[in-house]
């Protein structure tokens, strides 16, 4: 797999595909997208780096820590439903901050949610991948 | 912050585990976040079945979606009760696992897997919607079957990969069944097609997915036909996890027939009664005679799971309130007394290095201390008056007689009686026997003291388990009122439908 081609491709297609899971991220609320398939999307370049470059230069490289990612992950989809326990509303009630920031829009607990999956399946897909292509 | 005891059984034991997670590379972080975890569990479910027996029912809509349309946590007296025994062993398994679970296991994850675990069993027992039950039912399995694989020995793969794809191949019928149900109804949660499901003209197709729910959760409890998963599974991996696996998952299973059969399909009871009857009476005589040939302590407890699992079956058949409320005394009592067995057959192996009874030998002797916890445990499981298993049984026969189901009676009476052939199996074979030279790692441990010493954390659960147990067995009345109790709940469907509904 490594050929200039292809390492080239991967260094233009890494950014691009970084901010389109995020873009997919933000659409998913009404939209087709969400954190599952943001989170897959962005696992893609990295995956795409372990072909090329082998699974132990990308954990050098990217210096991630895939069981960290899950647990973060895991947490902050978790916590996301905690929030309206203290509101004093059933678990994951799905609750809006009342003011807009830029470009973001409302924040609120499903987007927190959504944050937490993406992270979840981006540190699950490359744990994957990492291990498996390590063997 | 009404319900919010509800959700807490599921929330302390993900963030437990989501902490484990955390410090992956600090074993003993783990262990502390493990133990707290699983304290808090403990109370928390307490306050949730007082609650429960104060109050009612409780019930939590997901998300604030009412009823029919979200996801629906409901705690009635059968689940708060089932959740807090399943509470009370995840701690003596964890305390048990301490020394027992090598550090290689703990390093892949041994403690945030035993969270999930616990996870999806407080899931399955609260769930009020039947989707949601399947994937907590996942959940469950997932858990299950890297505990049982965990560790990667040769045994171990060949049982987990049979779990695994016997335990699909349930589901797979279980998801079948939620299809046919929501097919029908067009609804999925419990309450609501308790309501809806007598209305439904097409009553063959009632029955068809009666019968896949049957099959479902009969491969999951290990039901007569099905249950060859079972022994070949259990017996590998360490003692702490065939203990928590083997003392709880079938008897959710059975709750969920219990549940199924109460709630939602209470008018198919007269039709399958007889099928239910012969499966009971063959799960019952397979699992004891299955233990009664078996030459390994775990594999025969292995097969007499299968035949307690008979015993509750029979009671799910009888289908009165008395065999229901046996019926829930028997899962509990069983779910105690199970788990101490595996446990004790832990701690043989721990002072002989064995689990073979060809092997094993002496214990009696060496340690009289573990012979008399293993004799109260299974005089318990055999059902010697007063211990807990004698009102289980007691219970089930005198609910039979009064429905005048006299064969089952006669069935359960020699299964009984054949019970004590794989009791005494054991304790020929394991303490009593002279043990033959020259096997096995007993001779590091000289006398009975420095072995208790070195092993108190083996032996500490045993010990509160038994205790339990003997209580459950002298001071039943508290058990057994509580048993009636939540049958009554159970046969009261339309209260249930009210709380959830709200109508």
């Amino acid at each position: 797999m490594n050929t200039l081609i292809v390492r080239t491709a991967i260094k233009i297609l890494t950014p691009l595909f970084l901010i389109f899971s995020v873009y997919l991220l933000f659409r998913g609320h009404n939209e087709p997208g969400g954190g599952f398939i943001g989170g897959l999307i962005a696992a893609m370049p990295l995956t795409f780096h372990a072909m090329i470059y082998g699974a132990r230069e990308t954990k050098k490289m990217f210096k991630i820590n895939t069981m960290v990612l899950i647990a973060l992950g895991l947490l902050i989809s978790a916590s996301s439903g905690l929030v309206s326990i203290f509101e004093g509303q059933p678990f994951m009630s799905s609750l809006w901050a009342d003011f807009y920031l830029p470009i973001f829009g409302k924040p609120g607990t499903p987007i927190m949610f959504d944050i937490g999956v993406y992270i979840l399946v981006v540190g699950i897909v490359l744990r994957i991948t990492l291990n498996l292509s390590e063997e | 912050m009404m319900g919010v005891l509800v959700i807490l059984p599921l929330l302390i034991p993900l963030f437990a585990a989501i902490f484990c997670l955390l410090s992956w590379k600090n074993i003993n972080g783990q262990r502390m976040i493990v133990l707290a975890g699983s304290f808090l569990l403990l109370v928390g479910s307490a306050f949730l079945l007082r609650e429960v027996w104060l109050h009612g029912i409780q019930v939590m809509q997901i998300g604030n979606w009412p009823a029919p349309f979200g996801i629906t946590l409901v705690a009635d007296l059968l689940s708060a009760g089932l959740l807090l025994t399943t509470s009370l062993l995840g701690i003596f398994v964890f305390i048990f696992s301490i020394p027992n679970i090598n550090l290689e296991r703990k390093e892949y994850g041994f403690y945030p897997i035993l969270m999930f675990l616990l996870f999806g069993i407080s899931g399955a027992l609260l769930a009020g919607d039947i989707f949601n039950l399947y994937v907590w039912f996942e959940v469950m399995l997932m858990s299950s079957f890297v505990l049982l694989s965990l560790g990667g020995t040769k045994n171990q793969l060949e049982g987990s990969v049979k779990y695994l794809v016997i335990n699909f191949l349930a589901s797979s019928i279980f998801l079948a069944g939620i299809g046919v149900i929501y097919g029908l109804t067009g609804s999925l949660n419990m309450a609501q097609i308790s309501l809806l499901l007598p209305e439904i003209a097409d009553k063959g197709l009632v029955t068809l997915a009666a019968i896949f729910f049957l099959v479902g959760f009969g491969i999951k409890a290990g039901l007569f036909p099905l249950f060859f998963w079972l022994p070949a599974a259990y017996h590998t991996p360490p003692s702490a996890i065939t203990a928590i696996i083997g003392g709880l998952l079938t008897k959710v299973g059975v709750y969920v027939l219990v549940r199924f059969f109460t709630l939602i399909f209470f008018s198919e009871v007269p039709y399958l009664q007889p099928y239910l009857f012969v499966i009971a009476g063959l799960t019952m005589f397979v699992g004891v005679f299955g233990a009664i040939a078996q030459n390994d302590f775990r594999k025969i407890l292995s097969f007499s799971i299968i035949s307690q699992i008979g015993y509750m079956i029979m009671g799910l058949a009888i289908h009165t309130p008395l065999a229901i409320a046996a019926v829930v005394y028997f899962i509990i009592h069983n779910m105690l007394v199970k788990t101490n067995l595996f446990l004790i057959s832990g701690v043989v192996y721990a002072a002989a290095g064995s689990f073979k009874l060809k092997k094993l030998g002496s214990i009696y002797a060496k340690f009289p201390f573990i012979a008399f916890l293993f004799i109260i445990s299974a005089f318990s499981l055999t059902g010697v008056p007063p211990l807990s298993g004698f009102w289980a049984k007691f219970l089930l026969i005198k609910a039979a007689v009064a429905s005048n189901y006299f064969i089952i009676v006669g069935v359960a009476l020699v299964v009984s009686a054949l019970s004590i052939i794989y009791i005494t199996k054991i304790w020929n074979e394991v303490f009593w026997k002279k043990a033959p030279d020259g096997e096995g790692s007993e001779k590091i441990f000289y006398n009975q003291t420095s072995f208790l010493r070195l092993n108190r954390l083996l032996i500490l659960p045993v010990v509160l388990l038994t205790i339990i147990i003997v209580a459950m067995g002298f001071y039943a009345e508290p058990f057994l009122d509580f048993s009636v109790q939540a049958a009554e709940q159970l046969f009261n469907r339309d209260n249930y439908i009210k709380v959830i509904l709200r109508k």
